[in-house]
C-alpha cells in the first residue's frame, strides 16, 4: 500500500530455522518487517509458511536463529512470551473462538484477565471494533450462531481487542465458504488502509496483490524470492515462483 | 400370581425407607468421593506427571478390571487379618469410592483431551497464562463435554450401591434378602426393592438428562 | 508370600473348579448377548415403528434404572414363587446377565451402524448389490470394526458381573475361595487372589478393547 522499506524493523527475523524431529520445517529464514508494512507469504502446500507464522508467536520453538523484537532476541529459550503475544496478534484458519463464551466474552477474556483492564473500557473498545467490522448487534451471541465468515470477523476482532503492534494472518479464509471470503478480506484491507503492521499467509492471489506491500514466496522451508507485488505477478525473478504462479491459471 | 400381602408392605415401609436413605446417602456420598479422586487423578495423568502418572494409571487400571464385590469382600474380611478393621458403611463407601474414582478420573481425562490443541494455541496467542488457560478455557470445556460420561458414572455408582449388602450393611438389598429369609414373603419384599431403585435412579437419571440437554444447548454449533 | 502361594497351590483344583464355574456363565451370558443385542441393535437402527421402538426402549430403561443384582434376586426368587418354576442359581445368573447383556450390546451394535453413512448404502446399491449382499458385503463389515471395542469392554463387565452369582448360591470362584477361608483362615490371602484373578481376566481384554479404538480413530 505504501513505501515502508525506510521505516523503523519492527520483528528481524534471521536465519531462523526450525525441525520437526529429524524434518526441517524452516531453513534460514530471514525476514525484517517494517512498521506499517505488510508482508504477503506465498507458497506451496507444506513449505513452511504457518511454520513462520507460528514461530513468531512463540507456537513453536526454533532451533537455531534470532527473531528481534524491540530489542529483544524471541529465539531465545526462557523468552516470556505472554507480554509479546499482547503486542503480537494471531488470527488461525479455524477462527478457534471460545465455544463457551459469548462473543462478548470472547473479546473481553484477553483485555481483561491479561492485560487486567477496567471492563467498562474494554468494552467500549470491543464495541466500537465489532461496529468496524460489521457485526455490532452481535455482542450476546454465542460461537455457534454465527456463520463462519462472522467468526472469522470476530477473532480478528479479538487479537485487535489487545491493541497489537503487529497481526499474523494464517489462511483466515480457508475454511470459508466463498461467498464469505470477502467479508472478512475486506476487513483486512481496512486494517491495512489504517497502517497496521500485519504478516498473512493466503491463497488468495488477488487478494495478495492488493494487500501487500511486499510478497515473500517460500519453498522447502526457505525464501525463494521477495518482491513487490506487481513485479512478482507479473514477472517474478524464479523459475519456482514461475511454476507456483501458473497452477492459478486455467 | 399370590395375593400380595398390603399389610406386610405397609408394616414395612418404614425399614425401606431408612435403607432407602442409607443406600442413598453411600450412593452420594461416593460419587462426591470419587469425583474427589477423579479431578487430580485426571489433571496428573493429562499433565503426565512423572511417577505419579504411573501410580494413577495403575489405579485406574484396577479399579476398573476388578468387580466391586470382590473389592469389598478384601476390604472387609481381607483387611481384618492384617489389622486394618473397618465397619461396613466404611468399606463400602470406601469400596465405591476407589470403584468409582477410576471411572471418573477417564471421563474426566476424556473430557479435557476432547479440548483441541488449536482452542489453547489461540487462547496462548491472547496472551493468557497456563492457569488461566486451565481455568478459563480447558475446564468449562472439558466438563461440558464430560458431561455424559459422568451422568453414567453416577448412574452406576448408584445401581452397585445394591452389592454393599454383602458385606452386612443395612441397604435395600439387605433388608430384601433378611425379610425374604424371614417371612417367605417374596413377592412383597421384591416389589419394595424395585420400588426402592425406581425412587432412587428415576429423580436423578432424569436430571442428569435435562443437564445434558442444557449443556448440549449452550455447547458449540 | 511363599506361604500363601503354597496355600493357593494346595488349593488349586478346588479354585479351578469355582473358575470354571464362572467362566462358564460369563460364557454363555456373553453368546446370548451378542446374539441377542445384534438382533436388538438392527432392529433399533431400522425398524421404524413407534411400537417395535418403544417397547425397545422400555427394554433398555428397565436394566438402566435397576441394578443387575435387583434382577438376579427377582429372577431367583419371584419366579419361583409365582410359578411352578425352580430356578437354580446358574439359570437365573445366566438369564439375567444375558437380558442385560443384549441391551447393552444393543446399543453397541446400532451405534457402530448409525455412523455408517447413507452414501455407503447408496454406492453399494449403485453396483447392483441385492439386500442382503449390501449389508453381509459392506454394511458388516465395516460396523463389526466399530462394534468390536465396545463388544470387547463388554465381556469384561459380563466376567465382573458374573461375581454376584455367589449370592444366589451358585458354587463359583467366590464361593470357593469362601470355603477355604472357612478351613484355612486366611481370608487375606484368598481375597487378594481373587482380586488379582478378575484383574487378569479383564485386563488383557480392557487393553485389547483400547487398542482397537484407538486404531478405528
Ligand atoms: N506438528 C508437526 N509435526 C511434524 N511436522 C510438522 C508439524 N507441523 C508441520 N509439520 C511439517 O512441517 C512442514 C511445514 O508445515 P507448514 O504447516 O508450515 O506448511 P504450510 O506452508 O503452512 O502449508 P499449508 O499451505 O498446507 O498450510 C510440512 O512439511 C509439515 O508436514
Ligand atoms: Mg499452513
Amino acid at each position: 500500500m505504501t513505501t515502508t522499506a525506510n521505516a523503523p524493523v519492527l520483528i528481524d527475523a534471521a536465519c531462523v530455522t526450525k525441525f520437526y524431529d529429524t524434518r526441517k520445517a524452516l531453513d534460514n529464514v530471514s525476514l525484517a518487517i517494517h512498521a506499517k508494512e505488510v508482508v504477503v507469504i506465498l507458497g506451496p502446500s507444506g513449505c513452511g509458511k504457518s511454520t513462520f507464522l507460528r514461530c513468531l508467536n512463540g507456537l513453536e520453538t526454533v532451533q537455531a536463529g534470532s527473531i528481534r523484537f524491540h530489542g529483544r532476541d524471541l529465539a531465545r529459550p526462557g523468552t516470556d512470551w505472554r507480554p509479546v503475544r499482547q503486542r503480537i496478534g494471531m488470527v488461525f484458519q479455524s477462527y478457534e473462538l471460545f465455544p463457551h463464551l459469548s462473543v462478548r466474552d470472547n473479546l473481553l477474556l484477553g483485555p481483561v484477565h491479561v492485560q487486567k483492564r477496567p471492563r467498562a473500557e474494554a468494552l467500549r473498545q470491543a464495541e466500537g471494533l465489532l461496529e468496524r467490522v460489521g457485526l455490532a448487534d452481535r455482542l450476546d451471541s454465542f460461537p455457534r450462531q454465527l456463520s463462519g465468515g462472522q467468526k472469522q470477523r470476530i477473532a480478528i476482532v479479538r487479537a485487535l481487542s489487545m491493541n497489537p503492534e503487529v497481526m499474523l494472518f494464517d489462511e483466515v479464509t480457508a475454511a470459508l465458504d466463498p461467498e464469505m471470503v470477502r467479508e472478512v478480506l475486506d476487513v483486512i484491507l481496512g486494517l491495512a488502509r489504517n497502517g497496521m503492521t500485519m504478516v498473512i499467509v493466503t491463497h488468495e492471489m488477488g487478494f495478495a496483490r492488493a494487500v501487500a506491500d511486499r510478497i515473500v514466496f517460500m519453498d522447502e522451508g526457505r525464501i525463494c524470492e521477495t518482491n513487490t507485488p506487481v513485479k512478482f505477478f507479473t514477472a517474478p525473478d524464479t523459475d519456482r515462483a514461475k511454476r507456483f504462479l501458473s497452477r492459478f491459471l486455467y | 400370581m399370590p395375593d400380595i400381602d398390603f399389610e406386610f408392605i405397609v408394616i414395612h415401609l418404614p425399614h425401606y425407607g431408612r435403607a432407602l436413605l442409607l443406600t442413598l446417602a453411600l450412593g452420594l456420598g461416593a460419587i462426591l468421593g470419587s469425583l474427589l479422586v477423579g479431578l487430580p487423578g485426571s489433571l496428573i495423568l493429562h499433565f503426565r506427571a512423572p511417577v505419579l502418572r504411573r501410580v494413577v494409571a495403575a489405579y485406574v487400571e484396577f479399579s476398573r478390571n476388578t468387580p466391586l464385590l470382590a473389592q469389598l469382600f478384601f476390604l472387609y474380611f481381607g483387611l481384618p487379618a492384617v489389622g486394618i478393621k473397618w465397619s461396613g458403611f466404611t468399606c463400602a463407601l470406601t469400596g465405591l469410592t476407589f470403584l468409582g474414582g477410576g471411572y471418573m478420573i477417564e471421563a474426566l481425562r476424556a473430557g479435557i483431551e476432547a479440548v483441541g490443541r488449536p482452542q489453547i494455541e489461540s487462547a496462548l496467542s491472547i496472551g493468557l497464562s497456563r492457569p488461566q488457560i486451565a481455568r478459563l478455557v480447558v475446564l468449562p470445556q472439558a466438563l461440558a463435554s464430560a458431561v455424559p460420561a459422568l451422568a453414567a458414572n453416577c448412574i452406576f455408582l448408584l445401581k452397585e450401591t445394591s452389592v454393599v449388602g454383602i458385606i452386612a450393611v443395612a441397604d435395600l438389598m439387605h433388608l430384601t434378602q433378611g425379610l425374604i429369609g424371614l417371612y417367605y414373603k417374596t413377592t412383597e419384599s421384591l416389589l419394595l426393592l424395585v420400588a426402592g431403585y425406581v425412587i432412587l435412579i428415576v429423580p436423578v437419571s432424569l436430571l442428569f438428562s435435562r443437564l445434558e440437554k442444557a449443556v448440549r444447548r449452550a455447547e458449540f454449533g | 508370600m511363599l506361604h500363601a502361594l503354597e496355600l493357593l497351590w494346595q488349593n488349586a483344583p478346588l479354585l479351578l473348579d469355582g473358575l470354571w464355574a464362572t467362566l462358564g456363565i460369563a460364557a454363555a451370558a456373553t453368546f446370548f448377548s451378542i446374539i441377542g443385542g445384534a438382533l436388538l441393535g438392527m432392529m433399533r437402527a431400522s425398524w421404524n415403528n413407534a411400537i417395535v421402538q418403544a417397547a425397545a426402549r422400555a427394554y433398555l430403561e428397565l436394566f438402566r434404572v435397576i441394578p443387575i443384582l435387583v434382577w438376579l434376586f427377582v429372577f431367583f426368587f419371584a419366579v419361583p414363587a409365582a410359578s411352578s418354576l425352580d430356578i437354580s442359581g446358574t439359570l437365573a445368573a445366566v438369564t439375567v446377565f444375558s437380558l442385560w447383556g443384549a441391551s447393552e450390546m444393543s446399543d453397541i451394535v446400532r451405534g457402530a451402524l448409525k455412523t455408517i453413512p447413507q452414501a455407503q448404502y447408496d454406492a453399494g446399491r449403485a453396483i447392483g448389490l441385492s439386500g442382503a449382499q449390501l449389508h453381509l458385503r459392506v454394511i458388516l463389515p465395516q460396523a463389526v470394526r466399530r462394534m468390536l471395542p465396545g463388544a470387547i469392554n463388554l465381556v469384561t463387565r459380563i466376567i465382573k458381573t458374573t461375581s454376584l452369582v455367589v449370592i444366589v448360591g451358585v458354587v463359583d470362584v467366590v464361593k470357593r475361595s469362601q470355603q477355604i477361608i472357612e478351613r484355612t483362615k486366611e481370608p487375606f490371602v484368598l481375597y487378594a487372589f481373587l482380586l488379582l484373578l478378575f484383574f487378569a481376566l479383564c485386563h488383557p481384554l480392557s487393553r485389547l478393547s483400547r487398542r482397537l479404538e484407538k486404531r478405528f480413530n
